[in-house]
């Protein structure tokens, strides 16, 4: 395989200018956004919407510098878009802590967002080339592993809403997963450049799929394996699923074998079906997913669809237009701030403010896979194009799950649902993607003149 | 690389894809079933948001309904009932999960959800003002009303009164008793409500019946009057004056026993028609019942409304005759009773029928209904529904009702200078148990403004209470309350 595949990128235009327009006007809808809360709840401008407006934009402000500074050449919508979501996040969060529903905070979410982009800006600064991630698979993998087990540890893991996925430092708590997903994405993606001819090479041919060598097979299944012992140790369903995919298509990306794929997805629906049979809490999430309506499992006081109704409630509440920001009901939704999020923001904004959402995050991943297109080198498009897809994947299964396309497992809708360590990592993802999208962008060097042939060829 | 990225591209777009159309699904197809669910307690919460139209009657002029605006978020608009009891049944309630009587019949409008009002809708959402429905005006007159009420619940009986102006079918007057305070029922408190209801509910009394539509009782004599109309308009020849049979006992063919008068009163062996029906006799009547035959009987029901649905627009259970069970039974079917089941707004449309020179109007509740910004939305135009009679035969009727007014049974219910024509029930229920006491009439004679009937349930005590002493001076006092503005 070539350095270069296709023809090279044709787009050298740094766009700066287009890029502060852009994040100026996400930050004006956020703002507008708080102005409608105000005015739906109370017909009053909340006093608050300066401090977080000028909080956000400043905030912006400060991550669009450090951007043209240390990544000139960087795709000019990631930041934009990402601004949109964290901030219409902000702001469902703001509209729902003023129903009073316990754990929702604004002002948290704010100073996350603050840490957020304080990560944004160091992974930017420290990481001058991404390449150098490559040296560190193994590390990654290692440390990627340790902090999905963390949460298992007597004294500083947790149990929360029956999910034993936090660790308590402190006063807070902290969802290591969240930056495991990161490090174990980045140990994929060196782990598989170096092993994917090895990989890719074909067994034996049965029907009409090459299966793999046995031997080759190791990596697919330590990686079940973890999964699986996510689900089950920790009960993350969410997790378990996002870390699977995501290295099931990297594998696929990787190889180009179909058979990766079909084998994984055997494995994780094998591992499914028996987790549903031999655990509780598993085949209550298929139950409820069958026929949340039922009254019986409505009524269940664990493990039954009250939550899911009541998001369903709300979405088909809020129909095409939604009931405008501030009119709604979203304390009736449970965890309406967190993995709940979407459905809230179905209810005040409806359909047609869902439908723009999703084109948003559409977009982001748009970005991401074209960096990962536009990328040189294998190392830089199997991790931006692995972390493009696990950002797809997450918000998939997360608003599959609350919508009712899928069963429901637990993940937070990313940069929307309060929750610090989501935002840090996703904060901390984008960076990633914007520095591999400077270097994908970035003229290459010419070639000097006079060399002829004996002219070295840019890799 | 490139190639397989472009196919995760492709399931990425895919996933956003399902997404969406699930989205979609949700918020279009599947919208209205998640919204009424009843589970879904922003339905709850939406009926207080509405600024609820008002009901009124006398042309607007009385408030029988209103919305409050109580200032809280949650709860927005409330609902009361500021003349309570007597119209209870007529306006019903706004309760947390359904609404009854006008309130439940007409809430397109009252809440402002009804295609006439989309407009102003779309304005109000527009402009974030809380939604406003459009009031209804009842046809009531609330003097009448108050005065019936008041009358039949003085009897401390169970009873129904409907007044109906007989040229358009407006319905004036319709009380049931006992009747319920409809405030509690519409508070926004489940639980307080259900209580409320629940023991309403449990009463023995059943006050949450409306009686005057909803329940159907044996018309006792008072069912002559469409008896009589079935013999007048099947020989044009027969008047008030046709001398009929009217033996002490009328033998019941296919049984061993006859039919007697009330009380083994005689009526002479012969009577006319309108001697006959002043003092109601009932050989003569089960005799002419079963000389025409079921089939004459029941189309002569029909021709009266008898049988056929209607719609208020509260929902009337139909009345009926009964089914064709020989002809002892026919006999007592044409004396009203047996199997003969009539609603007390069927009886009234009896009256109003004869009273209307045989065209019985279709009976109607709602005067008009007015849009949120005073403008006049609907009205309702008065409609014929059925010819009962021929005016001719409805002549004959009126100069008998009138002689049982003036000289017969119905002597309560004469006013003052104003020609009355009615005719009294008492139907037996069961053997030593009271009967029921009816009374129907309209007037005036000469120009008909009101017919009414009342009903009282059990309300003749033993012997001869005949719908006379109980019944007529209420229907008195309604006539003379409409009459006299």
């Amino acid at each position: 395989m070539s350095a270069v595949d296709g023809e090279p990128v044709p787009m050298t235009a740094k766009r700066r200018g287009a890029q502060l327009a852009m994040l100026a006007f996400a930050v004006l809808i956020v703002m507008a956004a708080y102005a409608s809360v105000g005015l739906g709840i109370d017909k009053k401008i909340p006093s608050g919407m300066l401090t977080y407006g000028l909080g956000l934009g400043g905030l912006m402000l400060a991550a669009y510098l450090v951007l043209a500074k240390f990544a000139p050449w960087a795709d000019p919508l990631l930041l934009p878009l990402v601004t949109l979501v964290n901030g219409l996040g902000l702001v469902m969060i703001y509209r729902i802590e003023q129903t009073g529903q316990a754990g929702a905070s604004a002002t948290n979410q704010l100073m996350w967002t603050a840490l957020g982009v304080v990560m944004f800006s160091a992974t930017l600064i420290v990481l001058k080339d991404h390449r150098a991630l490559q040296r560190l698979t193994y590390t990654a993998g290692f440390v990627g592993v340790g902090l999905l087990v963390l949460p298992l540890l007597p004294f500083i893991g947790k149990e929360i809403n029956g999910a034993r996925i936090w660790i308590g430092i402190g006063g807070f708590t902290i969802q290591p997963a969240e930056f495991a997903k990161l490090a174990l994405v980045v140990f994929f993606a060196g782990y598989l450049v170096a092993k994917r001819d090895v990989l890719a090479l074909a067994g034996r041919r049965l029907l009409f799929i090459d299966l793999p060598r046995a031997r080759d097979l190791g990596p697919v299944l330590i990686t079940w394996a973890v999964s699986l012992g996510v689900l089950v140790m920790q009960k993350d369903l969410g997790s378990s699923l996002l870390l699977f995919g995501a290295f099931i298509a990297m594998l696929y990306i990787a190889t180009q074998r179909t058979s990766w794929v079909l084998i994984g997805v055997l494995l994780f629906v094998g591992g499914a079906i028996l987790a549903g049979q031999v655990f509780s809490h598993v085949h209550d999430r298929f139950e409820v997913f069958l026929d949340p309506q039922d009254p019986a499992l409505y009524d269940r006081p664990f493990g039954g669809s009250y939550q899911l109704l009541q998001g369903l409630f709300g979405i088909g509440s809020g129909g095409i237009l939604g009931t405008g920001l501030g009119q709604g009901h979203p304390k009736l939704i449970p965890l309406s701030f967190s993995d709940f999020i979407f459905a809230a923001t179905g209810e005040e904004l409806g359909l047609t403010g869902l439908m723009a959402l999703l084109m948003v995050y559409a977009l982001i991943v748009q970005r991401g896979l074209r960096t990962a297109l536009a990328a040189r080198d294998p190392f830089s498009k199997l991790l931006a194009g692995g972390l493009a897809f696990i950002l797809a994947w997450q918000l998939f299964i997360i608003v599959g799950g609350v919508t009712r396309l899928i069963p429901l497992t637990g993940l937070v809708t990313p940069f929307m649902s309060a929750g610090g360590s989501a935002l840090l990592a996703n904060w901390m993802l984008i960076a990633l993607l914007v520095r591999m999208s400077d270097a994908a962008r970035r003229p290459p060097p010419q070639a000097i003149q006079d060399e002829g042939l004996t002219q070295v060829m840019q890799r | 690389m490139n190639g397989t990225l472009k196919r995760v591209a492709i399931a990425c777009l895919v996933m956003f894809g399902l997404l969406m159309a699930n989205v979609t699904y949700l918020g279009t197809v599947k919208a209205e079933e998640l919204r009424t669910d009843s589970r879904n307690a922003r339905a709850f919460y939406a009926r207080y948001a509405v600024d609820r139209g008002w009901i009124t009657a006398d042309d607007g002029k009385t408030t029988l309904a209103k919305t409050v605006d109580t200032g809280d978020p949650t709860y927005r608009f409330a609902r009361q009932y500021p003349l309570g009891k007597p119209f209870a049944h007529v306006v019903g309630y706004f309760a947390p999960e359904n609404s009854t009587g006008i309130e439940g019949a007409e809430r397109r409008f009252l809440d402002g959800s009804h295609p006439d009002l989309i407009v102003r809708r779309a304005v109000d959402l527009v402009s974030g003002k809380p939604a406003k429905g459009a009031s209804v005006d009842l046809t009531l007159n609330t003097k009448a009303q108050q005065l019936a009420y008041k009358d039949l619940a003085s009897t401390g009986k169970r009873g129904a009164v409907v007044a109906l102006n007989p040229k358009t079918g407006a319905i004036l007057t319709m009380v049931s008793v006992p009747s319920y305070d409809p405030n509690p029922l519409a508070l926004a408190d489940k639980a307080k409500v259900n209580k409320a209801y629940n023991k309403l509910d449990k009463d023995d009394q059943k006050p949450l019946l409306n009686r005057a539509i909803n329940l159907t009782y044996a018309p006792g004599s008072t069912f002559k009057t469409v008896t009589s109309a079935a013999f007048f308009s099947d020989d044009g020849s027969r008047n008030a004056d046709t001398t009929v049979d009217a033996p002490d006992a009328l033998p019941l063919p296919g049984t061993t026993i006859a039919l007697h008068n009330y009380h083994g009163e005689s009526c002479g062996g012969q009577a006319t028609m309108v001697e006959a029906l002043t003092i109601s006799c009932n050989t003569p009547f089960a005799k002419i019942g079963m000389d025409l035959g079921y089939d004459k009987m029941k189309e002569q029901a029909a021709k009266f409304g008898i049988g056929a649905p209607l719609s208020i627009p509260l929902l009337v259970t139909p009345s009926d005759i009964g089914p064709d069970e020989g002809k002892a039974a026919l006999a007592k079917t044409s004396i009203g009773q047996q199997s003969n089941q009539m609603t007390p707004l069927q009886m009234a449309m009896v009256a109003a029928g004869i009273a209307n020179q045989g065209t019985v109007m279709k009976p109607y509740l709602v005067n008009k209904i007015v849009g949120p910004d005073g403008g006049e939305i609907d009205s309702t135009r008065p409609d014929e529904l059925s010819e009962a009679v021929t005016p001719e035969v409805a002549a004959e009727l009126t100069k008998m009702m009138t002689n049982v007014v003036q000289h017969g049974t119905g002597t309560a219910a004469q006013l003052p200078g104003i020609t009355v024509a009615g005719k009294t029930g008492t139907a037996e229920t069961a053997p030593g148990k009271p009967s029921h006491a009816w009374f129907i009439a309209f007037a005036p004679v000469e120009d008909p403004k009101v017919a009414v009937a009342v009903f009282v349930e059990s309300g003749s005590a033993g012997n001869d209470a005949t719908g006379g002493q109980v019944a007529a001076p209420i229907a008195h006092d309604v006539m003379q309350a409409v009459l006299g503005q």
